[in-house]
């Protein structure tokens, strides 16, 4: 009896996997067409992600990948003790924090803002303004804001000098250099950000602010209650994803500021890998850095999803 | 809403005021690069260069069109553009047409691993060992290829696709298209929008593609136009001699500087009121969250 079950239950199953693989071969012509885009996932993203076992060994070139003498976690080992790298990760872990207090909520507080303009044609302009320099690379705003800040002829020393100040070479300084940078970024991207919060500002039921209205509520109140409640999902969703990118500030739009003068405080994890693994060739020490850098990443994103969950229901996956 | 309290009016004149400043702030520093752009090294040295022109000149202009390095820089800005924005949108297309129908199996998972290589990427080394390995070093290729489908971009179009009835597609098959031929002439001709706005994206990225030429070209001859402007910007002038004597003495340099700045954002800026219409909504169906 029990044998026979078996048996109907596994010609069942048999017979269901044969129906999937003969659906599947129905519709064979979609996983072809499927196929390059896949390959393309595999080839250029994951296989990098498996070669980055290069960070455990000695890598040369020559001998590649299978040949190269394996030597464990010597190079993690000679990053925390290289007092550079120490210095490196905290101006990465700075800037990071910076992008969330200002760029993460810059955003949001100008999307509330843009929000209370009811003039259809000044807002239509002042949105076009405001999308506008997220279109320019990073060579371009830094070419941008080595031409303002210029000492010389820069129009912001030249409006300083009018309230009698000296001229300021900015890039040309520690103190400033952090300052250019999240600075240029918010000049780049804050309008950009707003489109997000925006969308989903437009999505609130307007019924909400009627009864408010009825039950005497005014406007900060219904700021408090109904929108910011009405964009938490949206802002936690970009939080956690903002997070995952802590040590991530992105190479170019710091890379494109830097001079020997403010190297020390705009040296970052990113721009080490490619001055130590491209230029001074040392590859398997640059993917260590650059494989704690990922692996950091995705913990912080893990626990900050695990919170998220718990406090507010939200999360990523 | 009818009345406004005098708070409240006090509120929306300091809302206006602040939103004009902050947008000029955003316009003022491109004017100047354009009004320098156009004014005489002398002018631009005493630092009286505003937002218009002082004792205007092409002069800046004339070398720029004149140094063939700039020009040859552009047209394969250009190139990389077009091919690379036509191979975007091919690869992107395809794999998302798939992604879209339910009637491919496994479609969750494979999501779950394009999704991965967003939150988690491979180091730098390991990319270019890859990039030597498969002879694209010093190959344009290398600018279009590893960057051909961005996760982002897929998502925008997988959701576009997925709103196409079922029902349409399948009365395709019925009378008698391919899988290629109903993606081809149903559900492209459907998804303009989603085409356009995904195009922008991908061809503005194309277009300001900086790093990737940084770590893959090292042939001169091959570098795209912002290699090319950094060069200009940083041998020039001002930011890696850091030098200020040095940066005083080479003003004339700033005006070429500037010309070459508005020349290299030109295409964008020709563009971008068409580009408008578009990537808002762009921006909306892909931060739509399953």
């Amino acid at each position: 009896m029990a044998d026979r079950n078996h048996a109907a239950g596994l010609g069942t199953l048999k017979n269901k996997r044969k129906n999937v693989l003969g659906f599947m071969w129905k519709y064979k012509a979609l996983y072809l067409i499927s196929l390059p885009g896949l390959l393309f996932f595999v080839l250029f993203k994951y296989v990098p992600l498996l070669g980055s076992v290069i960070a455990f060994q000695n890598y040369n070139l020559f001998a590649g990948v299978t040949k190269s003498p394996w030597i464990g976690l010597e190079h993690f080992e000679r990053m925390f003790s290289h007092y550079d790298f120490l210095k490196i990760l905290r101006n990465t872990l700075l800037l990071g924090t910076y992008d969330i207090l200002f760029a993460f909520t810059a955003p949001i507080v100008l999307a509330l803002l843009l929000n209370e303009v009811r003039l259809v044609l000044y807002k239509k302009i002042i949105q076009t303004i405001f999308y506008a320099p997220h279109f320019l690379s990073w060579v371009i705003v830094s070419g941008i804001f080595v031409g303002i800040l210029s000492p010389s002829s820069g129009i912001v020393n030249v409006i300083l000098g009018w309230f009698g100040v000296e001229p300021i070479y900015f890039l040309g300084e520690d103190s400033y250099i952090r300052t250019v940078l999240v600075g240029s970024g918010l000049w780049r991207d804050v309008g950009w950000g707003t489109i997000i919060y925006l969308a989903a500002l437009a999505g609130i039921n307007p019924d909400l602010y009627e009864a408010s209205n009825i039950d005497g509520a005014g406007r900060w109140r219904q700021t408090l209650s109904i929108t910011l409640p009405a964009l938490l999902p949206v802002i936690t969703i970009l939080f956690l994803l903002k997070i995952g990118d802590f040590l991530d500030y992105g190479f170019e739009r710091v890379f494109v500021f830097q001079n020997p003068l403010n190297i020390q405080s705009s040296e970052i994890l990113d721009t080490y890998i490619y001055k130590a693994g491209l230029q001074q060739l040392q590859y398997s020490y640059a993917t260590a850095i650059g494989l704690f850098k990922s692996v950091v990443g995705l913990f912080l994103i893990a626990i900050a999803n695990a919170i998220s969950k718990k406090a507010t229901g939200e999360s990523l996956y | 809403m009818k009345y406004d309290s005098p708070g409240r009016k006090l509120f929306l004149a300091g809302n206006y005021m602040f939103l004009t400043l902050l947008a000029l702030t955003m316009l003022l520093p491109f004017l100047n690069v354009i009004a320098q752009s156009f004014s005489s090294p002398g002018a631009i040295d005493r630092g009286v260069v505003m937002f218009w022109p002082v004792e205007f000149t092409l002069a800046y202009y004339e070398h720029v069109f004149q140094d063939v390095s700039i020009w040859r820089a552009f047209g394969i800005s250009v190139y990389i553009t077009l091919l690379g924005t036509f191979i975007n949108l091919a690869a992107t297309a395809s794999l998302a047409y798939p992604l879209s129908r339910p009637e491919y199996v496994g479609r969750k998972t494979i999501m779950v691993f394009i999704l991965m290589t967003m939150i988690f990427t491979a180091p730098l080394i390991p990319q270019f060992i890859l990039m030597r390995e498969l002879s694209l070093v010093n190959t344009l290729w290398s600018l279009m290829l590893p960057t051909a489908i961005s996760a982002f971009n897929l998502f925008v179009l997988r959701t576009f696709f997925a709103q196409i009835p079922n029902e349409l597609i399948d009365s395709s098959r019925i009378d008698g298209c391919s899988e290629a031929r109903t993606l081809w002439s149903i559900v492209l001709p459907l998804s303009k929008p989603a085409l356009a706005t995904v195009g922008i994206f991908y061809s503005v990225t194309n277009w300001n593609k900086y790093m990737d030429a940084l770590y893959y070209i090292n042939d001169r001859a091959k570098y795209p136009l912002q290699v090319k402007l950094r060069e200009l910007l940083v041998n020039e002038g001002m930011t890696d001699t850091g030098n200020m004597a040095f940066e005083a003495s080479s003003q004339s340099v700033q005006g070429v500087q500037m010309a070459v700045i508005l020349v290299a954002t030109l295409p964008i800026i020709l563009l971008y009121p068409f580009l408008q219409r578009f990537f808002i909504h762009g921006m909306m169906i892909g931060s739509i969250k399953e």
